[in-house]
């Protein structure tokens, strides 16, 4: 479904993303993981359009896709989230996902937008009345409506910025069921960035693993968990919860 | 919502009736300006009140006024079709300026600048082509022997009265069908966030020129009427700066987010540029424009939402 090589990015003299290469299949739920700074939200932004590459390709469903502009993309069929949930204050949390289903599935009509979003809204959770605003929100309702915002487009692939960060254990399940349900019920494709590994490896198919920059290790989840380099390079002083992770994730796939 | 419509019919039907009624001349003309200059505010609202500041509709309004009155003037073009023309060429000159600003994201103060430039060249152009435009000693059209309608030039106030009134309705219904549409989601959307609106699949540059197309396209019209209405132009009265400065006091203390803001501010401009013409003669020449400086800080800082504005938001309070 969606065919990466070659990957560059460079900001003046900084590389962000270097020659990464990598594939998603369809029905698939891919985590991509990293420390702070290893390029996640760069190849998000670039497969989204949200910066054009200074090398390398994109092909999405068979069309190259790399430095088209992000309305298109999203027109194509490729919803995102953002690491820091961005809505729109100015309107209601009804419009801000109805405006995704009107532009995000090419502007057919009103009706179709207003469904679009109560279907979006019920999916993650959120009331679908008219006139609740967005101020009210707490951390777990921006993400859950960022979402929404993103589903509201018809994606046929998903890039989710998760960082769970600012949830508390219990919501962080919550949201990572709801990406599984997404993919189940809906049949969407994922891409799931994180930093936090056990939330991830419990709910992901395959894990990609960077570092500045550049892809170290790729596979899955108990393999990847287990792997010297990603333990020593990655995580490297937080070496024990990595190994509890593993195990976790290895329990998991023995059951 | 039936009753609001109500409402609307009585108050226009009373506006038509006006005239036919009430004719004393100087009432009747201030109330053209007032119509004419509440239709250009409304135009610029249109944009400027999704942060689209701009200090350019100065220039859109003398394109809509000297293009009409020279191609009158030297080629005999009638202002049926030399409106249009017009409107199309300051249709051009926005789309040329805005493409740029908009592709590479020029925002905020940055676009205030290049508008404001925008304005300083159209007066340039008008001063500098004085041979034909009459320089800053101001243009006439020729008055027409013929046809009057033809020419678009009437003696008598109320013809000009239901011109006018005709125009500022369909300003207003040009408002509300924007506000209610989905352009005014996308452009809530991309004055707080552009990369957002973008990632909800929104067109941000084509969303935004189509806005500033139209509002380019009505304030031309306005600079024409004014022009037809006056015939008499000059690049202080429908050009420039201060005209530009002008429209944004308006809208600002009338009122920017409420369609009948614009036409609050235009009322209180034309009022106060009066008074101080009558009270004060020519010792008060450009005292209106130190008034409005004064005023439009005063506004930002305690009234950011304008008389209107704040006045519909208490009545909302006690309502609710």
């Amino acid at each position: 479904m969606l065919a990466v090589n070659g990957l560059v990015k460079r900001f003046g003299g900084f590389t962000a993303v270097s020659n990464v290469s990598f594939k998603v299949e369809k029905g698939e739920i891919l985590g991509l993981i990293g420390p702070n700074g290893s390029g996640k939200s760069t190849i998000f932004n670039m497969l989204s359009g949200t910066l054009v590459p200074t090398a390398g390709s994109i092909s999405f469903d068979g069309h190259e896709i790399a430095g088209h502009a992000p309305h298109r993309i999203i027109n194509g069929g490729i919803g995102r989230t953002f690491q820091i949930p961005r809505p729109f204050h100015r309107l209601t949390m009804f419009e801000n996902v109805a405006l995704a289903g009107f532009y995000g599935q090419g502007r057919h009509s009103r009706k179709k937008a207003d469904e679009a979003a109560e279907k979006a809204l019920a999916m993650v959770g959120l009331p679908t009345d008219r006139h609740a605003g967005v101020d009210g929100l707490g951390a777990a309702g921006l993400k859950k409506l960022e979402l929404a915002k993103a589903l509201a487009t018809g994606p046929k692939l998903l890039l989710a910025d998760e960082s769970l960060g600012g949830l508390d254990e219990q919501e962080m399940d919550q949201a990572a069921d709801m990406l599984r349900n997404i993919r189940d019920e809906l049949g969407i494709t994922i891409i799931w960035v994180e930093h936090i590994m056990g939330v991830l490896m419990r709910v992901v198919d395959r894990v990609m693993v960077l570092d500045h920059g550049e892809k170290i290790s790729e596979g899955l989840p108990a393999a990847v968990a287990a792997d010297p380099r990603v333990i020593e390079v990655y995580l490297g002083t937080d070496a024990d919860a990595t190994q509890a992770a593993a195990g976790e994730a290895r329990r998991r796939a023995g059951n | 919502m039936n009753s609001r419509y109500a409402a609307w019919a009585i108050g226009l039907a009373a506006l038509i009736a006006l005239p036919f009624v009430y004719r004393e001349p100087y009432h009747l003309h201030l109330l053209v300006l007032i119509l004419i200059w509440s239709f250009a505010y409304t135009s610029w609202s249109i944009m400027g009140r999704f942060g689209l500041v701009s200090l350019g509709h100065g220039g859109f309004m003398g394109v809509g006024a000297y293009v009409t009155a020279l191609l009158w003037n030297h080629l005999g073009v009638s202002p049926w079709i030399g409106i249009p023309v017009s409107m199309v060429a300051a249709g051009v000159l926005a789309l040329v300026v805005a493409y740029p600003c908009f592709r590479f994201r020029i925002t905020g103060h940055y676009f205030v600048l290049v508008t404001l430039a925008l304005s300083g060249i159209v007066l340039q152009v008008i001063t500098a082509t004085r041979d034909y435009t009459g320089g800053s000693l101001g243009y006439t059209p020729n008055r027409s022997t013929g046809n009057k309608l033809w020419a678009l030039q009437f003696d008598d106030k109320t013809t000009w009265y239901l011109i006018a009134l005709g125009v500022w309705v369909a300003g207003l219904v040009i408002w509300r069908a924007i506000d209610r549409s989905m352009s005014r989601y996308a452009m809530e959307a991309i004055s707080e966030d552009e990369d957002a609106a973008a990632a909800a699949g929104v067109n941000v540059t084509a969303e935004k020129l189509k806005i500033t197309l139209i509002s380019a396209l009505m304030t031309a019209l306005a600079g024409a009427l004014y022009c037809q209405y006056q015939m008499f132009i000059s690049p202080d009265t429908v050009s420039g700066i201060a005209v530009s400065l002008q429209m944004v006091f308006a809208v600002i203390v009338g009122g920017l987010y409420v369609s009948l803001g614009p036409t609050i501010g235009a009322i209180i401009t034309i009022l106060l540029a009066e008074s101080l013409r009558i009270g004060f003669g020519t010792k008060a020449v450009g005292w209106d424009n130190l008034v409005y400086g004064v005023l439009l800080v005063l506004f930002i800082i305690f009234l950011p939402k304008g008389i209107l504005g704040s006045i519909l938001e208490r009545l909302k309070w006690k309502k609710a």
